[in-house]
């Protein structure tokens, strides 16, 4: 009778267990959480992200994160940041990497994706695109000046 | 007589439609090393490529709006997203005695120089990935590659660092450093190579 609930039991760890880490928080002030399946983690120092993640920090936020292609992605106050799809193969260097900054502000260090092939780093504002072919650049989305 | 539309009220109204958009604004920085960059910007049916430091260009209203930002300008918006940038990633390499998990001479100050970087680093996340020359069999490179890459995770392991920040994984002579036939014993290729982040 318990042998099905613990084999779905199971299983269910053992998914959690497969999902990738593809980075891990290195710096972590203030509110941070990230948005996992519904459920609220806090976002602190140490803990992994995954796919589909959202990154939030509140008004005496900031967060900074280290991809496992090496990319640096560092979010200000108040900010939402998804990880939308993240394929990296640590062979070839090659996939594809895409975030969208919802609001706040985001600073970007492009990793071995971006270097291997332009545009297989993307990031996305509520109205565009940005296809990353150099390393550095910052990204705002805000409320006004 | 013609209508003339008071300039104040067309002023209001631009400011108007401007403040139900989002304000959004890019801008690129300039390379660690001064090499060029690039940013290729894409807004509905319009491109915009910035190729120059602190070139930028403001989204918030349908067009892009290109302009020159400045240093002061990216400190005030984007400090505290900077403030939390982590530091980059290291790569090391550390070379192998042939057919063996000993560090070359050399490499063992390498090491020292790897440990003085992970030591700096509150939160380690480090990868070691052991590499052989291509001689002898793909078994028995997979277990020297495998050797090497646990000998060095051993040495930080005995130097304080958390096994659980490291993972070790071998990958025999599928991935030369130095394209050599089978066969071939070539030094630059008995490796581990590192990535400390």
């Amino acid at each position: 009778m318990l042998r099905p609930i613990f084999a779905i039991l199971l299983a269910f760890v053992v998914a959690a267990a497969n999902a990738a880490d593809i980075g891990q928080i290195k710096v972590s002030k203030g509110a941070v959480t990230i948005e996992r399946a519904g459920q609220q983690i806090p976002g602190a120092v140490g803990t992994h992200v995954q796919a589909s993640d959202v990154v939030r920090t509140g008004g005496d936020g900031s967060v900074g994160i280290t991809m496992t292609d090496d990319s640096l992605l560092s979010a200000g106050p108040n900010s939402v940041l998804a990880l939308d799809r993240y394929d990296f193969d640590d062979v070839t260097s090659r996939g594809q990497f895409d975030a969208s900054l919802a609001k706040g502000s985001l600073a970007v260090v492009s990793g071995r994706l971006a270097k291997q092939s332009p545009d297989a780093m993307k990031i996305r504002t509520p109205s565009a695109v940005l296809g990353v072919r150099g390393t550095e650049f910052v990204v705002r989305v805000g409320d006004g000046h | 007589m013609v209508t003339r539309i008071p300039f104040v009220a067309l002023l209001a109204l631009v400011a108007g439609v401007a403040g139900c958009a989002m304000e959004e604004r890019v801008i690129l920085l300039p390379e660690a090393n001064g090499a060029p960059t690039s940013l290729a910007v894409h807004q509905g049916s319009h491109d915009v490529v910035l190729d120059r430091p602190y070139a930028a260009t403001d989204l918030t209203i349908s067009d892009p709006f290109p302009y020159q930002a400045t240093p002061a300008e990216v400190q005030t918006t984007f400090g505290d997203a900077l403030a939390a940038q982590p530091a980059r990633a290291a790569h090391f390499t550390l070379y192998f005695n042939e057919a063996s998990d000993d560090l070359t001479q050399e490499s063992r100050a390498e090491l020292d120089h790897m440990l003085a970087d992970v030591a700096k680093r509150p939160v380690r996340d480090i990868v070691i990935v052991g590499h052989t020359d291509a001689v002898g069999t793909d078994q028995y490179n997979d277990a020297l590659a495998k050797k090497r890459a646990e000998r060095v995770k051993a040495m930080l392991v005995e130097r304080g660092i958390a096994a659980g920040d490291i993972d070790a994984i071998g990958r025999g002579k599928r991935d030369l450093l130095v394209p050599t036939p089978d066969g071939i014993a070539e030094p630059k290729n008995r490796r581990v190579e590192i990535v400390v982040r």
